[in-house]
């Protein structure tokens, strides 16, 4: 079926901190993509483009969809370490019932 | 009343029990739990009393069942709880099977050790045969004796010639042979060879070297001495069993369970003339029904004795044992106040208002979405998963704390996640739910040459405030801090007074209960006049502030510039100083003030002398009055109380003396004491603020997707960290303030807490202290 490199709680570690990822930061990438407010000093700005007030307004939307993909993409490799830990877990499971 | 708001009523019964019903009644009230015994034996010996020989069965099975399973290989699988009661017949069975199982298992394993031994002769034989072929060989002549030795004997007579072999320790070797020669006059021929491997020893499974000896004599004279020697050294002569067959060890696992049933009838007293037993438990008045129904079903099982059990009440003037009767919900929670001090028999309990103001407290400290949410989801895990995790028994002792606090974690989570709405604060993060009530009042050139503006609320706030919790502009400001520094001690004191005065006012409950209302009138009116007039007053003022000063006031006296230090107020309505007006400010917030608060102080003041001497004074009054119709009614009789009062007088001065100055100096400390409300929330905002600027940051500040794969690490790391510190930690930390409120703060205005626990004779209370503890204790008499 597959390795068991995981033991039962750094499994259970992973799996937890997989759904606790995937939600918030697929949340924080919705936040970001519709430019919360509250989230204007975590995004990328470069110092050159702030001299004008339209120069900053664009670079502040490019670094809000910058952020929104990034916390997206994070969360789809959260998805993945979901998968392994998961499958990880099943097999400690697995395991400790059939001994 | 409901079950919580007071300890349970007690009763005091008797019963009387036949001998031959006891049994089946008391494994009634053992599966109930509802009676807790008294020894009525207390001064007689252990030893003595008229069930030890069932005692010391019950702890001789229990012996042997330990034995049995430390020999076992792995551990016995746990007990099935038998459904059915065992009568005494079915324990002399159980006797007997575990005497059985005891014998059976020393025997085999007397045999296995007996196996052993055999195991390492034949194997010493098998090497003897070996090595002393080699000795037979160099004469040809012998080669027919060792044919011959092979399968039966050990000696040969060759001609004249008789031999002896054997296996000796090889350390032993030369002083063996030294003997042999001496003893035989240098007649007789030694020939040895040193075994390689080493042998195990049967007995005590160390490895020994042995060497195999060949003794070659002439007469019998000398074969008697030789082997007297061979005795004296230890040496192993060979004959040996030739059979060897496998045994393997079988032990049975047995399911049972043994009851300390035969302890607690030696509590009971022998009453000779009636031929049954006496005891004597508390009960809850509300389970007395049970206790008839477990005596009514021993005499039904017990054969059909003619003679009922009687259960009889006592009235009496101890003090009876404090119960509570909880669930799983409120167990905890009364477990928190229970650490502090059981409550004294029938006092209000405190337990029954913690469910709601402890986790409010400690959510006042905690206020955090995010993190309320955690500690609500993995309360709520627990307690969806609750059955079968609690058959997990784990020595984890942590575990066991967060499991039995799962219902205080999760109400604490809830209120955490009202209170993070309120701070408007979710993992350091401002929500914008409704719209911020503050504009832009600048221009885009001010804007752009500015680094910092300040938003005048008269202008740039559209005078409706946010709906719900703290507007989210204030994420950016810089004086953030200082506004919410003002707002949450303001908040800190007003709940503070609320807790406190609740807290005495339980008194009055208690006062009333007890009917001593005449301390409702010398003890609670001065006690809380003393806290409202002087800390409700502080609190007025803070709302007066709040509401009566404003930026777009059209009076500049009523101005935010004109807007008073309220703690400076307060100072100086203790000290009785005047403020200085500075114009256009006033320096007074309305009218009257002055007065107003010189009479609070006045009458706070004759609040004191009241507290300190007003029982006191009562008491004395009430002795006199006493002794006044002793003496009118029976005249002549001589009053003994009266030197004991004056001493007690002394005493109840004393006392009270203590009591007032612990109150009066208590208010104010214990208000100032719950300005850590607004401490650990400040602190607990302002960490959280961190770990997102210097960790989560990181992870977000990079331009390309690449970052992504930064922020999925940085992720990880802000993860555990918001969990050790923010929610681990901060929430050990805010319990340990809240339950310190609660235990100092509100406790101390009302609670005795000199009661002693409700200690039932119970199997499951039994059985989970198995686990730690042998049994064989006494259910515990109470403290005298």
């Amino acid at each position: 079926m597959g390795m068991k490199f995981c033991g039962p709680k750094l499994s259970l570690c992973g799996l937890v901190l997989s759904v606790w990822g995937i939600i918030q930061l697929t949340l924080m990438g919705v936040f970001y993509y519709i430019q919360a407010v509250a989230l204007l000093e975590d995004i990328p700005i470069d110092e050159e483009d702030t001299h004008t007030i339209s120069g900053f307004i664009s670079a502040a939307e490019n670094g809000y969809t910058q952020n929104a993909y990034n916390c997206w993409i994070a969360a789809l490799l959260y998805v993945i370490t979901l998968v392994v830990s998961g499958h990880q877990f099943w097999m400690n499971n697995r395991s400790s019932v059939s001994m | 009343m409901g079950d919580l708001f007071r300890s349970e009523e007690m009763v005091l019964c008797q019963l009387f029990v036949q001998s031959e019903a006891a049994y089946v009644s008391m494994y009634e009230l053992g599966e109930a739990g509802i009676a807790q015994f008294r020894d009525l034996n207390p001064h007689v010996n252990d030893f003595q009393r008229r069930y030890v020989s069932e005692v010391r069965r019950c702890s001789e099975m229990e012996r042997k069942l330990r034995w049995v399973a430390g020999e076992l290989p792995e551990p016995p699988p746990p007990p099935k709880i038998s459904p059915s009661n065992l009568s005494p017949r079915e324990i002399n069975i159980l006797e007997e099977r575990i005497d059985y199982i005891e014998s059976e298992i020393q025997e085999i394993t007397r045999n296995a050790r007996n196996l052993k031994s055999d195991y390492l002769s034949l194997l010493e034989l098998k090497i003897l045969i070996e090595k002393t072929q080699t000795f037979f060989q160099d004469q040809s002549a012998h080669r027919k004796i060792s044919a011959s030795v092979q399968i039966y004997n050990n000696e040969g007579v060759l001609g004249h010639l008789g031999f002896i072999a054997g296996v000796v320790a090889t350390h032993r070797v030369p002083s063996f042979e030294k003997m042999l020669w001496r003893i035989s006059h240098g007649n007789i021929f030694f020939k040895q060879a040193h075994i390689e491997k080493p042998l195990k020893d049967p007995v005590t499974g160390h490895e020994l070297q042995k060497t195999v000896f060949v003794v070659f004599f002439h007469g019998e004279q000398i074969k008697l001495r030789v082997k007297k020697v061979c005795n004296g050294f230890q040496a192993t002569l060979y004959p040996c069993p030739a059979t060897y067959k496998d045994q393997q060890d079988m032990l049975a696992g047995v399911e049972t369970r043994i009851k300390d049933l035969e302890i607690l009838q030696n509590m009971f007293s022998m009453d000779i003339v009636k031929k049954c037993l006496i005891a004597e438990c508390w009960v809850p008045r509300r389970d007395l029904y049970i206790l008839q129904k477990a005596l009514d079903y021993g005499l039904i099982k017990a054969s059909g004795s003619p003679i009922p059990s009687i259960l009889h009440y006592v009235p009496t003037k101890e003090i009876p044992p404090t119960f509570n009767r909880t669930n799983k919900f409120t167990r905890g929670f009364q477990n928190l106040i229970d650490s502090y001090g059981i409550a004294s028999y029938r006092e209000v309990n405190p337990a029954l208002y913690t469910i709601i103001t402890f986790p409010f407290l400690f959510a006042v400290m905690f206020g955090d979405v995010g993190h309320g949410l955690l500690m609500t989801l993995f309360a709520s895990i627990v307690v969806l998963f609750e059955k079968k995790l609690a058959k997990k028994k784990t020595d984890n002792e942590i575990w066991n704390i967060f499991f039995g606090g799962r219902y205080i974690i999760l109400l604490m989570g809830i209120f955490s996640i009202y209170t993070g709405l309120i701070y408007n604060d979710i993992f350091s993060k401002s929500l914008n739910i409704f719209g911020s009530r503050w504009r832009n009042v600048y221009d885009n050139e001010t804007l752009l040459n500015n680094k910092m503006l300040e938003l005048d609320p008269a202008e740039a706030y559209s005078q409706t405030p946010y709906p719900f919790g703290l507007d989210p502009v204030w994420e950016f400001a810089a004086n953030n801090i200082i506004f919410l520094n003002s707002f949450k001690m303001k908040l800190s004191i007003i709940f503070g007074v609320i807790h406190m005065a609740f807290g005495v006012t339980m008194s009055v409950v208690n006062f009333n209960f007890f009917r001593r209302t005449e301390l409702i009138y010398l003890q609670y009116i001065p006690q809380i006049l003393f806290l409202l007039l002087l800390f409700w007053y502080l609190c007025i003022l803070m709302f007066m502030k709040w509401t009566m000063y404003s930026a777009i006031s059209t009076d500049p006296a009523y101005g935010t510039s004109c807007a008073p230090s309220v703690l400076i107020i307060f100072i100086n309505m203790m000290l009785l100083k005047e403020t200085e007006s500075k114009p256009p400010c006033r320096a007074l917030m309305y009218d009257g003030q002055d007065a107003l608060q010189k009479t609070f102080l006045v009458i706070a003041y004759i609040c004191v002398p009241i507290m300190l001497f007003g029982k006191p004074v009562y008491q004395m009054m009430a002795a006199k009055k006493r002794k006044q119709y002793r003496q009118g009614v029976e005249s002549g009789e001589v009053d003994e109380h009266d030197d004991e009062h004056d001493g007690g007088m002394g005493e109840v001065l004393i006392t009270q003396a203590i009591h007032t100055i612990e109150y009066v100096l208590g208010t104010v400390s214990h208000t100032a004491s719950y300005l850590r409300l607004w401490a650990l929330s400040l602190a607990h905002a302002q960490l959280s603020a961190v770990l997102w600027q210097r960790v989560l940051r990181i992870g977000l500040s990079g331009g390309s997707p690449v970052n992504s794969i930064a922020l999925f690490v940085i992720f990880a790391i802000w993860a555990f960290f918001t969990l050790a510190i923010l929610v681990l930690m901060e929430g050990l930390s805010a319990f340990l303030h809240t339950l310190r409120l609660h235990w100092v703060e509100f406790m101390s205005k009302f609670y005795e807490g000199h009661g002693y626990a409700f200690a039932p004779f119970s199997f499951s209370a039994i059985l989970e202290n198995d686990d730690e503890d042998p049994p064989a204790q006494t259910n515990g008499a109470p403290p005298e």
